[in-house]
């Protein structure tokens, strides 16, 4: 709608597959495909939320988005360069652009690097920074995720959890990135610490214009920090839009199933909300079923839902979901159970 | 653990920690001290002691105490004190240069096999296993007879059977960093594949490849050990195991020309065994704390 | 009502570390009735799952150890039990399951022979009795299909159904309480819904007191009863669930209350202010100190709280207080 948002990161049809041994030795070779054709784009200053349970491949798309995994297929578009093609010192041009931000702090950081070293690692490899412009920067970096200067030459198991993790948010914006990949940043934190890093997220973003692709399976956090949001589940995206749309008025059965799940400490909320509790687990990844992946589990499958995959459509304003019930007035399939 | 806000606490690196955890240990330090002293005795002790080893500077089995000689004489009328200390100089040379070789060896090749994929990682641990399933003793004694027994020949054939083990555990530390995140977090921020394996990971592997190192030493010495006691050894130098081959004959009679070698053997490995010891528990509790 | 169940009087725990002798649970005290379902809230180093262990009696050989104050489970005093006596009760009268099930489950033993163990060990039951038993098991914490993954290993279970595996080891005995330590943090949230449901429906049915341990404020409200917020080994806050949220009055829960996102009924383009709580948990070190562990990350502190202790003074009906700033009845 705005012109002034600029498209920074457009992904189209991007898979990702990871090879099986064979049992055999001759015969088609099998893959696990966490990444199934998932187009998505994000917004300069904005930030797309994937949400997504275990095995989704929510992270592989995060991997495969910063290039850190290989992607077999689909194209990734950074403002007019095309990811899939470049190497070498291109690539590492790009590096500064998209960084990312880990999940576990205990494991993200390097344990025989000081923390002023780990903060530098990124400029030390992709930049020809001086000396002194290096340390100038990591100072006012370490500022900027409200860590004190002393705390420079500390080592990591000299820091709490939420302070690792502002070491690493320190580390991704070293560079000046236009985007933060962040990788469930805050789940491997207490609470307390949880809103401490979500503000400082928010409060960069602010500050310097970061855009976000933010991989989360807590849709609590992903509300909080999101403008648009893609539900992923066993590889595909099953619906896609802005905040407002998916939390108001969620379309498909499983993103309703796991908005009810959230457990509330809002009474009304607890005994007002049908809980809807899908049976059993997700089927084998190596075999995907043809239908819809969701069939076996879904409360309202029908038997065209077993047939036939659904597409991804958009049913109103950006608002798209991938189902074969969701009428053309964009009312959830689960009405019919009311 | 977490970092009170109001304190500052001093930046300790963790090898002046690993030290700190090594030096409560007195088995170690003990040993530590014992291997100084041969080891001194191996640099000064041919200076201080100009006895030549191969001189029959007596009568044969003067027994050990009498006539002036601490350890008394061979079969052949020889020093056994001096044969000790030159013996020093041998175990000690072969023993470290052997060990290097191993480590060099080992370390490249696990590295490589642990940190590339696919047909890297098959072709380097079939040529492992090769070597590895290769019966030790014969095939070092094979190198020996076909290229001479000197000193670079016997380290050259001990580092080549004995690389296999340091390489599996490269590879296996490989295998277990290069899953973690730190890893990966390098590599986004553009780090080529010769840093991640040398300057990254590697760093953060080596405590059990030190400790394995240390213990190489010990072995190595045994193996160049039973070699000379094969009399697959340089003749133009004494090692101890050399002195028990020689010697064996007479183990009955003149006991003190075998056992005393022997345990100059025992106590130089049983020493680096201490302190392989003592560096494990220096190293390895420190990693793996939080 | 009659003589609670578990009744915990002034409970001391002390843990040996390399910086010496601290209490990691200090003069903590409540009580758990017969069916009841409590939850001990707080974050990671409060204490909740060493209090767990403490009752148990499997704090860690030479590095804890309670020392002081009572634990009475139906009046007999665990502190004084013998080892042989506390082998009895744990798994038969109070059981516990844990967060990881990757880890809790014996890798090499199937699931039939590790719930038939149990059963065997406490009630005595033969080979069949014991394995006919655990498919019943299986089935009440509904795993589909006993009868053939009863054989099943643990690898090759879900994270979701190894977890029920746990709750049937659990429950098999009937014990009087379930300890459930952070149950579902490594799950799913779909799963988690599963599991919170199990969890409702066996209370309901065999009457077992559950104590749930977690930093999930959202998990409190859908399982217990009743909760005690934990900070740093002392009892910041009791009472009924639903009152302590509405009506917070301990500053530390009031903060981790509104640290959470919450998802509102509506969204509006409104986001809520995450309210932080500055600075971090107090390091061991500072444990038992006579003033109050939370001064320095409160807003409402002042003189008082740095220098004593705050005792426990009782709020509203049944919900009681640890903190200098709460007006008390």
């Amino acid at each position: 709608m705005s012109d002034h948002k600029k498209k920074l990161l457009k992904v189209e049809n991007l898979g990702v597959r990871f090879p099986l041994k064979n049992k055999s030795i001759i015969g088609k070779k099998s893959y696990l495909y966490a990444v199934d054709d998932i187009s998505f784009e994000i917004n300069r200053g904005e930030t797309l939320a994937i949400v997504g349970e275990s095995g989704s491949g929510k992270t592989t798309a995060a991997l495969a988005t910063a290039r850190l995994v290989q992607a077999y297929t689909g194209k990734i578009t950074l403002e007019n360069i095309n990811l899939q093609e470049i190497q070498k010192e291109e690539l590492r041009q790009v590096r500064t652009k998209v960084q990312f931000i880990f999940q576990d702090p205990y494991s993200s950081l390097n344990p025989r690097l000081r923390a002023e070293e780990i903060v530098k690692e990124p400029l030390n490899s992709l930049t020809n920074f001086s000396s002194s412009k290096k340390q100038k920067l990591v100072n006012e970096l370490f500022k900027a995720v409200g860590l004190r200067p002393e705390q420079q030459r500390l080592f990591p198991h000299q820091f709490s959890g939420g302070q690792r993790q502002r070491i690493g948010v320190a580390r991704a914006l070293s560079t000046q990135p236009d985007l933060i990949i962040c990788d469930e940043p805050v789940s491997a934190l207490d609470v307390a610490v949880q809103a401490q890093i979500l503000n400082l997220l928010r409060e960069l973003q602010t500050k310097f214009g970061l855009a976000y692709l933010f991989i989360s399976h807590d849709l609590g956090v992903v509300q909080h920090m999101c403008d648009q949001v893609a539900v992923m589940y066993m590889g595909k995206i099953v619906e896609y839009a802005d905040r407002l749309s998916l939390f108001n008025n969620p379309l498909h059965p499983y993103t309703s199933a796991l908005l009810s799940a959230i457990p509330s400490i809002d009474q009304t909320r607890r005994e007002k909300t049908e809980r809807i509790l899908i049976p059993g687990d997700p089927p084998d990844p190596i075999n995907p079923p043809i239908g819809c992946r969701f069939a076996n589990r879904c409360p309202v499958a029908k038997e065209i839902c077993y047939q036939k995959e659904p597409q991804l459509n958009e049913i109103k304003n950006g608002h798209k979901v991938a189902c074969h019930l969701v009428d053309k007035k964009a009312n959830s399939p689960l009405e019919s159970l009311k | 653990m977490s970092l009170n806000e109001d304190e500052i606490i001093k930046a300790r690196h963790p090898v002046a920690e690993a030290a700190e955890m090594f030096f409560k240990n007195y088995a170690a330090i003990a040993a530590l001290v014992v291997l100084s002293f041969i080891i001194l005795m191996a640099i000064f002790g041919p200076t201080l002691y100009p006895v030549d080893p191969f001189d029959m500077v007596w009568m044969p089995f003067s027994p050990p105490g009498e006539e002036g000689f601490i350890f008394g004489t061979d079969y052949l009328g020889r020093d056994l004190l001096a044969a000790i200390i030159h013996g020093s100089r041998v175990s000690i040379i072969i023993g470290l240069s052997a060990a290097f070789m191993t480590v060099f060896i080992g370390v490249t090749i696990g590295a490589m096999a642990g940190f590339y994929r696919g047909w890297v990682e098959e072709l380097l641990m079939r040529i492992t296993e090769f070597f590895q399933v290769l019966p030790t003793l014969l095939f070092a004694m094979v190198i020996v007879a076909l290229f001479g027994a000197t000193l670079p020949m016997i380290t050259i054939a001990i580092g080549v059977v004995s690389w296999p083990g340091v390489a599996r555990i490269t590879r296996s530390e490989f295998l277990r960093i290069r899953e973690l995140e730190y890893v990966t977090a390098s590599r986004a921020s553009g780090a080529s594949n010769f840093m991640l394996m040398f300057r990254i990971i590697l760093p953060n592997a080596l405590p059990p490849i030190i400790v394995q190192a240390a213990l190489m030493v010990g072995s190595a010495i045994l193996f160049e050990a039973g070699l000379s006691f094969l009399g697959l050894t340089d003749p133009n130098v004494v090692s101890w195991g050399q002195v028990i081959g020689s010697n064996r004959s007479y183990l009955l009679d003149a006991g003190y020309t075998v056992t005393i070698p022997g345990a100059a053997i025992f106590i130089t490995v049983l020493c680096i065994s201490l302190v392989g010891d003592g560096l494990n528990d220096a190293l390895n509790p420190k990693l793996r704390q939080r | 009502m009659s003589e609670p169940l578990l009744n915990v009087k002034n409970l001391r725990i002390e843990l040996t570390t390399r910086d010496g002798v601290t209490p990691v649970i200090d003069d903590f005290s409540f009580s758990l009735s017969h069916g009841e379902a409590i939850s001990f809230v707080g974050e990671s180093g409060c204490g909740k799952s060493m209090t767990a262990l403490g009752i148990m009696g499997l704090l860690p050989e030479g590095v804890g150890r309670i020392a002081s104050g009572s634990i009475t489970l139906s009046g007999e005093e665990l502190t004084k039990a013998s080892d042989k006596r506390l082998r009895n009760i744990r798994g038969n009268e109070i059981s516990m399951i844990f967060q990881e099930p990757m880890t809790s489950l014996n890798p090499v033993y199937t699931i039939g022979e590790q719930i038939a163990e149990v059963l065997r060990a406490h009630q005595g039951l033969s080979r069949t009795a014991a394995w006919a038993k655990a498919i019943e098991l299986l089935d009440a914490v509904r795993i589909p299909n006993p009868h053939a993954r009863i054989s099943d290993y643990p690898f090759q279970l879900s994270g979701g159904q190894r977890q029920r595996v746990m709750i049937a080891i659990a429950l098999a005995c009937e014990p009087k309480i379930l300890i459930a330590d952070e149950p579902t943090t490594a799950l799913d949230v779909t799963v988690q819904a599963q599991i919170f449901d199990l969890l409702n429906d066996l209370r309901k049915q065999t009457g077992t007191a559950i104590i749930l341990i977690t930093h999930d404020m959202g998990a409190v409200a859908e399982m217990a009863e009743r909760m005690i917020v934990m900070y740093a080994g002392r009892k910041a806050e009791e009472g009924p669930v639903q009152q302590v949220i509405d009506n917070a009055q301990h500053p530390y829960t009031r903060g981790l209350i509104s640290c959470v996102p919450h998802i509102p009924e509506t969204l509006t383009n409104e986001r809520q202010t995450l309210k932080e709580i500055p600075g971090i948990v107090p390091s061991l070190r500072d444990f038992g100190k006579d003033r109050c562990l939370f001064a320095s990350r409160c807003d409402n502190v002042s003189e008082k709280c740095r220098i004593k202790r705050p005792p426990e003074t009782d709020y509203l009906n049944s919900q009681r207080v640890a903190c200098w700033h709460t007006e008390s009845l």
